[in-house]
């Protein structure tokens, strides 16, 4: 099981906005694959998928506002 | 620092769009780490992922009638306008060779537009949380160059336009630029005269290059929030 986080985007930049999932609970998906693109203020930001495996709980949804080092979602590796 | 200029003259903005893929593709692959697209486009409205429909203030079909395209593209921010007598840029930077921060990057493209202004004796400035360059004049701030990118792989794509001739300002009545109630301005409107759009790209080139060379600038050090 890996815990997909929002990593540090830059200095000053404490939260995003989740803007498209490419993937739903359930999916399979590979590393690398972009797995959810996050919006700031100017900018878009695409996370890639850091193993393969299966997208088994996404925590968080479209519109919602996450910060820096929470838990996006969950893949169940394999 | 191996950069690469690409310079489209005036194409359609689904064109442009194409190939900034492609260029982003030859980031990707390493091909070379810095490419940059210029361009102006035919008028093309543009909505970026945080943009609102209601920020268009004309009809689809008057949009139509005056040759005006719509896209909806994957860039931060709102929506915003780009037509010919604007210098469109794209920098396909990876970031893994400067600094993985996007608002330093975002600070540094407002700065290269700065220093461009700079050499007319300009005055642009940055205002907190107003990603842009702006123009101070009767106490009113004008806005010259909109900033919207997008990053994947920390490799950066759409980027800038800077207004240059002041023809083109009409088309911005139609919308509300990057969703709020502002003035745009343009070089030539600033200067009071003929402006050439090839001095512009070769300055700016210049700008970019002043920047990537100094690695205390788009690799590290802030200066100027």
């Amino acid at each position: 099981m890996t815990k997909v986080v929002l990593p540090e985007l830059g200095e000053g930049i404490e939260k995003a906005t989740v803007s498209y999932w490419y993937f739903k609970e359930g999916e399979k998906v590979q590393e690398k694959n972009d797995l959810v693109e996050l919006t700031t203020d100017k900018a878009t930001f695409n996370l890639p998928c850091p193993v393969s495996g299966t997208v088994s709980q996404i925590l968080v949804h479209e519109g919602d506002t996450v910060n820096v080092g929470e838990v996006l979602a969950i893949i169940e590796e394999g | 620092m191996s950069l690469k200029i690409f310079d489209l003259g005036l194409v359609s903005f689904i064109k442009a769009w194409d190939f900034q893929k492609d260029v982003f593709q030859a980031v990707k692959r390493a091909d070379f780490p810095f490419g940059i697209v210029l361009c102006q486009h035919y008028p093309v409205v543009t909505m970026g992922r945080s943009g609102q429909k209601n920020n268009i203030l004309a009809e689809e079909a008057v949009l139509r009638s005056r040759g005006i395209e719509f896209y909806e593209v994957e860039r931060g921010g709102d929506v915003t306008y780009h037509g010919p007598g604007q210098l469109t840029v794209y920098p396909i930077f990876d970031l893994h060779y400067l600094k993985k921060d996007i608002n330093l990057f975002l600070r540094n493209l407002e700065q290269v537009i700065i220093d461009l202004l700079g050499d007319f004796v300009i005055r642009g400035k940055k205002i907190r949380g107003l990603t842009g360059v702006w123009i101070e004049e009767a106490g009113k701030n004008q806005k010259i160059a909109s900033i919207g990118i997008a990053i994947k792989n920390w490799i950066t794509f759409h980027g800038l336009t800077l207004n240059v001739k002041k023809n083109d300002l009409e088309n911005f009545s139609l919308i509300r630029p990057c969703g709020l109630d502002i003035k745009m301005t343009s070089l030539e409107s600033l200067l009071g005269r003929d402006i050439d759009l090839d001095d512009i790209k070769q300055r700016l080139v210049g700008k970019f290059k002043e920047e990537l060379n100094d690695q205390s600038r788009f690799a590290g050090v802030r200066r100027g929030d």
